[in-house]
């Protein structure tokens, strides 16, 4: 599926708009977050899983954000999900990419972000007996932590 | 006094289900910097892998939120600092990117032979140090260890030329380079570029008639064309898997439409065809340099005013993703700007982590030894690992 195709099948199959430009942000409610996951790597062909990451809005809450890519055709997909104010948690991409492992690992140790589903959840940059998730907006920068001063 | 006769010697038997958990690392001198494997054997064979990493972790993504757009190319180089150009080049792109700034053409050209050069010196690092942790079983080892860094001090000397700094340089900013070529650079630079192209036969002899480096690398670590894509390894890991993608054909930036070069595939996905990816990379950079200094245009190297102030360089509400063609792979940078001087949001994607991510998918089944072959055929860089 070439990438105009892609856009058209998206919009319909998930009732989104997407605006032009590469790459296509296509943005869904969480509910649906793996089932789109499957669409783009099933459908659209997307088999090349780029990252994972999240953005943390403040007050508007948490937003997660994939990169996908098909690299036979040029498809380059952002997909994006508003978690919500306060929520924090997450369906897991791991069922769909075996790349999402670390990515979600890492998520989850930055932003405090549960991916349900996820099989092995666990700290994988910091320690963990860490406190807090550090990319979060709310978390300070000169946040002491003894003993790693 | 403790009494020889009386200690009862237990005989292990490992052909029973017992297993052995090793620590290999974080101090080991095949990690390429700071790693932990946790391994679980069963005899010499390794059956499952736990990954512990962090150990360089200093949260670049936190202290880019707190740099502005002009202070933060210089630190970006210390993500991955055997390939310090190729982060700074992705983080000025996605900026450049966003604030549509104009880059001229003599810079885009620069960009590329400083990106070239340093895939030839960080490939040369990759190969000497692993063919020295593959060390006995190529006679004596060091051999081959020592003359890449002859090699690799050669391209440092260009660097330290060029902007006086020999592994974190600070040369991009955004809207051009820093520095423009000193007199008598071009000239240096061919002739070190001359020398490592004949070198390069001399290695590729060396391993390539020797049957242990054969034995320890064909058909080890293998990766298919599938996993390859599925956990988003990249760069000569996944062409080394038959996948025909590189970023500088597929998505050219900077000018790469401009050269002439092939991509080098391998379907075989083993160690072997990782390596022979990279060997046929660094004849393909040292003609991408070359062609680079006989066509350099002349004209500024930066599009914007020399600046008065570090947050003078503001950038509109928005998002980009940049992405680089590494040494390492796909080196990425997520910018999410707010509008003012300091990115909102900022994500690496380092190659060296999502190439690491591989390990325990190709590890269990193999022999301890093979750990170490398949370890330096990923070419982490640890810094990038953890960022």
């Amino acid at each position: 599926m070439n990438a105009e195709q892609a856009r058209a099948a998206i919009a319909s199959t998930f009732g989104v708009e997407i605006a032009a430009g590469v790459p296509m942000v296509v943005t869904v409610p969480a509910e649906r977050w793996e089932e789109l996951a499957r669409y783009a790597k099933d459908t659209v062909g997307c088999r090349f899983f780029n990252f994972l990451t999240a953005v943390d809005w403040k007050e508007q809450g948490l937003e997660v954000v994939a990169r996908l890519d098909n690299l036979e055709e040029d498809v380059a997909l952002m997909l994006k999900t508003k978690l919500g104010p306060g929520v924090t948690h997450c369906a897991s991409l791991m069922p769909v990419y075996r790349g999402a492992d670390w990515m979600e690992r890492e998520c989850f140790d930055m932003f405090g972000i549960h991916f349900d589903n996820h099989s092995d959840l666990r700290r994988i940059l910091l320690e963990d007996s860490w406190e807090g998730h550090p990319l979060l907006k709310s978390y300070a920068v000169d946040t002491p932590h003894p003993p790693y001063r | 006094m403790l009494d020889v006769n009386k200690i009862t010697r237990v005989e292990m038997d490992w052909s029973g289900p017992e297993r052995l958990q090793m620590n290999m690392g974080p101090q080991h001198p095949s990690a390429h910097g700071v790693f932990r494997a946790i391994l679980g054997l069963q005899g010499e064979t390794v059956v499952d892998v736990d990954a512990v990493i962090g150990y360089l972790h200093r949260c670049h993504e936190k202290l880019s939120e707190t740099l502005t757009y002009a202070q933060y190319p210089s630190i970006a180089s210390k993500t991955d600092y055997v390939a310090a150009m190729t982060s700074e080049f992705a983080y000025v792109l996605a900026a450049e990117e966003i604030g549509k700034f104009e880059v001229p053409k003599r810079a885009q050209y620069l960009r590329v032979i400083v990106a070239e050069l340093q895939r030839i010196a960080s490939h040369l690092l990759w190969l000497g140090t692993w063919c020295m942790d593959m060390g006995g079983a190529l006679g004596g080892g060091a051999t081959i260890f020592l003359y890449c860094i002859r090699e690799r001090e050669d391209v440092l000397d260009l660097f330290e030329s060029l902007v006086g700094a020999r592994l974190l340089y600070g040369f991009f900013q955004v809207g051009g380079t820093r520095y423009d070529i000193p007199d008598g650079w071009a000239e240096q630079c061919r002739k070190t570029i001359d020398r490592i192209n004949s070198r390069v036969d001399e290695y590729e002899q060396m391993l390539e008639d020797n049957a242990f480096f054969l034995a320890r690398t064909q058909g080890i670590g293998v990766v298919s064309r599938e996993l390859a894509q599925d956990v988003g390894i990249a760069g000569p890991l996944l062409r080394g898997s038959g996948v025909n993608f590189d970023l500088r054909k597929n998505v050219p930036y900077s000018s790469y439409q401009d050269f002439d070069f092939k991509v080098p595939v391998e379907t075989a996905g083993d160690c072997y065809a990782r390596y022979k990816v990279r060997m046929a990379e660094f004849r393909q950079a040292i003609s991408i340099v070359r062609q680079g200094l006989d066509k350099l245009p002349s004209g500024p190297i930066s599009s914007r005013p020399a600046l008065k102030s570090v947050a003078q360089i503001r950038i509109p509400k928005g998002e980009a993703y940049a992405r680089v063609e590494g040494p390492r792979g796909e080196v990425g940078s997520y910018i999410v700007s707010d509008g003012s001087a300091k990115p909102y949001r900022m994500k690496w994607r380092g190659a060296s982590f999502s190439n690491l991510a591989i390990l325990p998918h190709i590890i269990p089944g193999h022999k301890v030894a093979d750990v170490v072959a398949i370890m330096g055929s990923v070419d982490p860089v640890f810094g990038e690992v953890d960022r």
